[in-house]
């Protein structure tokens, strides 16, 4: 048998909340004592033990402590909400494909997508990165990055609009070697699709619904990848044969739907 | 060039080692993606084909759509793998259109179904059939769903939802997926071959619970669910050799199997073909074509030409 037969990290432990923070409005950071291996784009499965299990990517690391941001929107992410400080909740993984680390990058993030990419940005060196939201009351990380380039969709924070314009703006006057994103797909498939224009690389976080977190329930498929083991990270050369990228996901009755039927159902 | 000619020769004569058959369909090798393990989707059934799976099973389907159980669904413990993840899926209609045919893939596809009543079963088998699957599998054994009366462990029930399916079915081979969790896995496929199914496959997950001590809570958010992997091999071989011992009709012989010895092991209990499910997290998707080579190499290394060597040899 291989060595790899019995992985603890596929059974959840539990572990104590060492402490909550409010990121912005329906957005909290729980941060879990003890310490996880985990690589930036990785992501844990939680569970609160009489509600529900789900996927959260390590937004936090450091060697005492690992933290995830959520926003509040279903039953799971409200039972979050009475978490504190003692709290225990069981934690399993680190799972899925982490993003690469390479030299001047750009990093995109949206809404509470900046979780996903916020230990990378921890782990890059000086990278641009641009962080968009709604409004300026669902921002988040404003204190923990500096120097970030900021949009919000009202204007009531940063420069008015998406992500992508200055985006446009940043690959026309630069040459990076890598732009990261994680936020609302068709965002992600807009950097894409900018990032293709200029020739350059992509890594994208997808997500989609998810039950084992490691490789075999086929809930997450997105084409013909797993997504769980084989992503949530894709890049570029897999992100431009995937057609259900920015298109379509499965519910969780495995039926296909459209983003927005995709989208509507989890809200 | 010779070389080249060497090569194409030994391929072919590795594919006839493990080539199987099964009511009538060629298999190039014995490994079956089992029912559960990805299976939702055409590509993920692709997946396991380029893998090296002889033949591929969908998801279990019924005539509704279903949501199935909030997580946690499944988990890995030493030893194996716990599940409760309580047959999500989109409904035949809805597969019906997602899929358009089963006869059009690379290897023979295996159209699973279940139904919480009788009828329900024929309903589903008739739709199945309609998209042209190599054979059927009648799911009568799921633990997490609450049958209106426990199927899998009657006898009259096992005989009354085979009878429905074959009837459903037209020509297209019925297997009848069996639990260990009864008293006599051997008479209730006995009853199922009276009935008229073309084959059995034995076995689905055996019941188990998990209990996390710090929080005193099952795992599972079903509380107990179905054990797989390694630990349940055991089971699936004992099962295996009982039903074979009973009855003449093709065995899937299916739980834990995890290489080429475990296969080799369940073909000397009794089995045509083998159903590989949690050994695709083990080793990954590659699992079929890895076990495929081990039990090549076993065979070469006792110079067993054809499975039919040593099928059954545990017995007597």
């Amino acid at each position: 048998m291989d060595e790899s037969f019995v992985a603890m990290k596929e059974m959840p432990s539990m572990h104590s909340v060492s402490r909550v923070i409010q990121e912005a409005h329906s957005i909290r950071t729980i941060f879990i004592n003890g310490k996880i291996e985990s690589k930036p784009g990785q992501f844990i499965m939680v569970w609160l033990p009489g509600i529900e299990e789900k996927p959260m990517a390590v937004s936090y690391l450091s060697s005492s402590e690992f933290g995830f941001t959520y926003h509040t929107i279903g039953k799971f992410t409200k039972a979050c909400d009475n978490l504190k400080k003692g709290s225990t909740i069981g934690i399993r993984g680190p799972y899925g494909n982490p993003f690469s680390i390479r030299k001047n990058a750009l990093v995109v993030g949206g809404g509470v997508g900046m979780a996903s990419v916020s230990t990378l940005i921890d782990a890059l060196e000086n990278p641009v990165v641009i962080n968009g939201a709604r409004n300026k009351g669902s921002l988040i990380y404003m204190e923990r990055f500096s120097g970030m380039i900021v949009t919000t969709d009202d204007g009531s924070f940063g420069r008015k609009g998406f992500v992508t314009e200055p985006l446009e703006d940043e690959l026309s006057n630069k040459k990076f070697s890598i732009v990261y994103t994680c936020g609302p797909e068709l965002m992600m498939k807009k950097v894409f699709e900018i990032c293709e224009k200029h020739k350059v690389d992509c890594e994208a976080s997808l997500e989609r619904v998810m039950k084992c977190g490691f490789g075999i329930c086929g809930n997450c498929l997105v084409d013909g990848h797993i997504l769980c083991t084989e992503g949530p990270v894709f890049g570029s050369k897999i992100l431009r044969n995937l057609k259900e990228f920015g298109n379509s996901a499965r519910l969780k009755t495995g039926k296909k739907a459209s983003l927005k039927e995709y989208y509507g159902w989890r809200s | 060039m010779a070389s080249h000619q060497k090569r194409y020769k030994d391929d072919n004569s590795v594919k006839g080692m493990l080539s199987t058959s099964i009511c009538g369909i060629k298999l190039s090798n014995p490994t079956v993606l089992a029912s559960g393990i990805l299976g939702i989707t055409r590509q993920s059934l692709e997946k396991a084909a380029a893998n090296g799976a002889g033949a591929v099973t969908l998801k279990s389907l019924c005539t509704v759509e279903r949501r199935g159980l909030s997580g946690p669904n499944m988990f890995v413990f030493p030893g194996g793998m716990l599940n409760a993840v309580g047959l999500p899926g989109q409904g035949m209609d809805n597969a019906i259109k997602d899929f358009e045919a089963l006869d059009n893939f690379s290897v023979p596809v295996i159209g699973s179904i279940f139904g919480s009543t009788i009828d329900e079963f024929g309903i589903a088998a008739k739709k199945m059939a309609s998209l042209k699957p190599a054979m059927i599998e009648a799911n009568i054994s799921c633990p997490n769903i609450d049958y209106h009366e426990p199927y899998y462990s009657s006898i009259e029930a096992v005989e009354k939802i085979t009878k429905c399916v074959k009837a459903n079915s037209g020509r297209i081979p019925v297997t009848i997926k069996l639990s260990p969790n009864v008293y006599n896995i051997a008479e209730l496929a006995a009853a199922a071959e009276k009935a008229g199914c073309d084959a059995i496959t034995a076995i689905n997950t055996a019941s188990g619970m998990v209990i996390d001590i710090e929080s005193g809570k099952p795992i599972l958010s079903n509380k107990s669910g179905g054990i797989s992997g390694p630990a349940l091999k055991p089971i699936a071989v004992r099962c295996v050799y009982e039903i074979y011992d009973k009855v003449n009709v093709p065995i899937i012989g299916t739980g834990g199997v995890t290489d080429g010895k475990d296969a080799i092991e369940m073909i000397m209990a009794g089995a045509t073909a083998i159903g590989i499910g949690s050994a695709c997290y083990y080793r990954g998707v590659s699992a079929f074509r890895q076990i495929c080579d081990e039990m090549q190499e076993w065979m070469r290394k006792h110079k067993v030409k054809g499975l039919d060597e040593i099928r059954g040899k545990a017995h007597g």
